[in-house]
C-alpha cells in the first residue's frame, strides 16, 4: 500500500504528550470538530415561539440538532411536521446517563423530503418520567417507542399499544440501560419458558 | 383499499388453488350471499354463529414463506385478513448491547450479522459513521471500491429477494436463475476478502485489502454477463398470467401511508416518492455517478417487483462507470490504533438494499461506543405490513411479506 502525505483532516491523536505541557487544556484539541450554533429561519421561529425551552440549537460535524425541553416536546413534533414540513420521523431512540439526575436522553431523529434535511431533537428526562407519544404524529413511531419502552423501560403517554416488541412479555429488566449487565438474564423467565437452569 | 371493503378489490377470481371464492365474486349469488361478514355484522342478533368464520391464526415462526422467524398473528373472516399482529423478537441478539462492550474495530463485524444478506452494506454504513465520528474521510479509491462491492451487493439482495419472492407465489424456477446468478457475485466477493455472506469487507477509514489481481475484469465480466439474465428473470414473471394476478393490485400502500409510516428503499418508491439517500444526500463516491431513481405508480406488489428490476440494472450501471473510473491510490486513510473518537453523536445512513440503514453513535470518548443505534430498514418496514394486507386474502399475506423484502436479522438484532 502506497503511503500518502499525512492526512491534515485528522484530529490528534497523540494528545497525551501535549495536554501536560504548557498550554492550559485548549489547544489540545484544535482540529476536534466543536458544536457550531445553528443558525436559521426555522430555529430563529422556534426560539422566538419557546424561548428557554428550546435550550440548544447546534451543529455538530455537520448535522443540526436541538435540546428542547419535555414539557414543549409534543407541541414542537407536531409543528415541526406541520409548519416545517419533517414528514418522515426516521428514528425514535434513547440513551442512557445513570450517573446524570436526568438519566436518559431521548432523540427523534426526523427527515423532511420537501426539504432534503435531517435534524435531531433531544429532551433529557428522569427515570419514571413520562413522555407524550409521537404516534399520533407519525404513525412510524408505534414500533420505534415500543422498542425504546423494551429496551430502557420509558413510557409514552397515550401509546396505542405499548408493550414489550424485542423481547419476550414477561421478561423483568430493560436490556440497554447501563446497570443491566452484558450477560445478565432475566433466569426466572429462563427457567420457567425454557426448562433450562440458566441462559448462559 | 378500506378494511374490511371486499368488494374493492378489481380482480377475478385467483388462479391459485384456492377452495375458497373470492369474496367479490363473479357469480352474483355468491356476492350477495352472507358468507363473508365484517366482524361489524356479527353483533347482530339476527345471525348465528354459523355464519361466523371468524377465527384467529399464527403464521409462523417457524413458517417458511415468512423468510425466518416471523411470527404473524391473523385475525380472518374466513380467508379475509380483518387485522394482524406481528410478534418478533426470535433472533433478537442485543447486538445494540454487544457493541457498548467492543471497540469501535471489533464491532465492525458484528454489523453483517443484521442483514446478513447484504452485509456489505451494513459495514459500509458503520464504517462510514464511524469514519465521520472521527472527522475522517476515507481515499477516494477505497470509496470506489465501496461502491461497487456494495452495488454488487444490492444485487445480489435483489436476486435472493426475487428468487425467494417468487418461490413463495409459487413460481419456482426464478430460484435457480437467480441463486444461479447471485453465486457470481459470491466468488467476487470471495476473491476479494475470502468471505462470501457474513464479507467484513469493509475497515474504518478505508478498505483493509487491495483489489485482487483481475478484479476489475472479473467485475467487467459479470456486467456482460448479468444483464441477459436480468431479462431472462423478467421474461418468466413480468407478463406471466399468474404472477400478474398475485402481484397486480395485492399489498397496496398509499404514497401518504408510506411516508407517514417511515418505509423507506423500493417500498416507498413503488408508492411514487422518488426519494434515494444515493440521490439525495450522496455518501461514498455516489455524486460521481449516473442512475436513475425508478418509482412506481400505484404502490402495489407489482410495482415493488418493477421498482428493484429497474434497480438492478441502475446498479449495473453504477458498478460499470465505478470500475472504468476507479483511481490510483491509497486505500486506508490514517486511522490512529486505538480508535478514540472525540465526545459527540452522530448519525449516518445509507440507501441498503432494503432501505434507510442509519447508525446512531454516542461516543464518550473512550475506545468503547457509549451507545450504537442501528434503525434497520426492515424493521420499520415491516411495520407498515398490517396496513397493506387489512382487507386482502391469506395467501397475499405471504405476497406481502416477500415484497417488503425483510430479513429477520435485521428486524431482531
Amino acid at each position: 500500500m502506497p503511503e500518502e502525505p499525512k492526512s491534515p483532516t485528522l484530529p490528534p491523536s497523540g494528545e497525551p504528550k501535549s495536554t501536560a505541557g504548557h498550554a492550559p487544556a485548549v489547544p489540545a484539541k484544535p482540529a476536534g470538530p466543536v458544536p457550531i450554533p445553528w443558525d436559521s429561519a426555522m430555529v430563529g421561529k422556534l426560539k422566538g415561539q419557546y424561548g428557554s425551552g428550546i435550550r440548544e440549537a447546534n451543529t455538530y460535524l455537520g448535522q443540526n440538532y436541538m435540546v428542547v425541553e419535555p414539557s414543549i416536546v409534543s407541541e414542537l413534533l407536531q409543528i415541526l411536521r406541520d409548519r416545517e414540513q419533517f414528514d418522515y420521523c426516521v428514528d425514535v431512540t434513547a440513551v442512557h446517563y445513570p450517573q446524570r439526575e436526568k438519566q436518559f436522553d431521548l432523540i427523534w431523529i426526523l427527515y423532511s423530503f420537501p426539504r432534503n434535511e435531517r435534524i435531531r431533537v433531544k429532551t433529557m428526562i428522569a427515570d419514571g418520567e413520562r413522555v407524550p407519544s409521537a404516534v399520533p404524529i407519525w404513525a412510524t413511531a408505534n414500533w420505534l417507542e415500543r422498542e425504546v419502552f423494551d429496551m430502557f423501560g420509558i413510557r409514552f403517554d397515550g401509546h396505542p399499544d405499548l408493550k414489550r416488541i424485542l423481547l419476550p412479555d414477561g421478561w423483568k429488566g430493560h436490556p440497554l440501560r447501563k446497570d443491566y449487565g452484558i450477560i445478565q438474564q432475566d433466569q426466572e423467565w429462563v427457567q420457567a419458558n425454557l426448562g433450562i437452569e440458566s441462559g448462559q | 383499499m378500506g378494511a374490511g371493503q371486499p368488494g374493492d378489490r378489481e380482480r377475478p377470481i385467483n388462479m391459485t388453488d384456492r377452495t375458497i371464492t373470492d369474496p367479490k365474486g363473479d357469480d352474483p349469488k355468491t356476492a350477495d350471499s352472507t358468507r363473508f361478514l365484517s366482524h361489524l355484522e356479527l353483533d347482530q342478533p339476527d345471525k348465528t354463529f354459523l355464519d361466523s368464520n371468524e377465527l384467529v391464526i399464527n403464521m409462523g415462526p417457524q413458517h417458511p414463506a415468512t423468510h425466518g422467524v416471523l411470527r404473524v398473528i391473523l385475525k380472518l373472516d374466513g380467508e379475509q385478513v380483518l387485522g394482524t399482529e406481528c410478534v418478533i423478537g426470535y433472533l433478537h441478539r442485543g447486538v445494540e448491547k454487544i457493541a457498548e462492550h467492543r471497540t469501535y474495530t471489533m464491532f465492525n463485524p458484528y454489523v453483517d450479522r443484521m442483514d446478513y444478506v447484504a452485509a456489505v452494506s451494513n459495514g459500509l454504513g458503520y464504517c462510514e459513521a464511524v469514519e465521520k465520528l472521527l472527522n475522517i474521510e476515507a481515499p477516494p479509491r477505497a470509496r470506489y471500491i465501496r461502491v461497487i462491492l456494495t452495488e454488487l451487493n444490492r444485487l445480489a439482495s435483489h436476486q435472493l429477494w426475487l428468487g425467494t419472492h417468487a418461490l413463495d407465489i409459487g413460481a419456482m424456477t426464478p430460484l435457480f436463475y437467480t441463486f444461479r446468478d447471485r453465486e457470481e457475485i459470491l466468488k467476487i466477493f470471495e476473491k476479494y476478502c475470502g468471505a462470501r455472506l457474513t464479507t467484513h469487507a469493509f475497515r474504518i477509514g478505508g478498505c483493509q485489502y487491495e483489489t485482487y489481481e483481475g478484479f476489475e475484469r472479473d467485475v467487467i465480466k459479470f456486467l456482460d454477463f448479468v444483464p441477459p439474465k436480468i431479462d431472462e428473470y423478467e421474461e418468466l414473471l413480468t407478463t406471466n398470467r399468474i404472477w400478474l394476478e398475485r402481484t397486480k393490485g395485492v399489498g397496496v400502500i398509499s404514497k401518504a401511508d408510506a411516508i407517514a409510516l417511515g418505509v423507506t428503499g423500493p417500498v416507498l418508491r413503488a408508492s411514487g416518492v422518488k426519494w434515494d439517500l444515493r440521490k439525495a444526500q450522496p455518501y461514498a463516491a455516489y455524486s460521481d455517478f449516473d442512475f436513475e431513481v425508478p418509482i412506481g405508480a400505484n404502490g402495489d406488489t407489482y410495482d415493488r417487483y418493477s421498482v428493484r428490476m429497474e434497480e438492478m440494472r441502475q446498479s449495473l450501471r453504477i458498478i460499470r462507470q465505478a470500475v472504468e473510473k476507479i483511481p490510483e491510490g491509497p486505500i486506508m486513510a490514517k486511522v490512529p490504533k486505538v480508535m478514540k473518537p472525540p465526545v459527540g453523536e452522530v448519525y449516518h445512513s445509507i440507501e441498503a438494499p432494503k432501505g434507510e440503514l442509519g447508525y446512531f453513535i454516542v461516543s464518550d470518548g473512550s475506545t468503547q461506543p457509549y451507545r450504537v443505534r442501528v434503525r434497520p430498514p426492515s424493521f420499520v418496514n415491516l411495520q407498515a405490513l398490517d396496513n397493506m394486507v387489512r382487507g386482502a386474502l391469506v395467501a397475499d399475506v405471504i405476497a406481502v411479506i416477500g415484497t417488503l423484502d425483510i430479513v429477520l436479522g435485521e428486524v431482531d438484532r
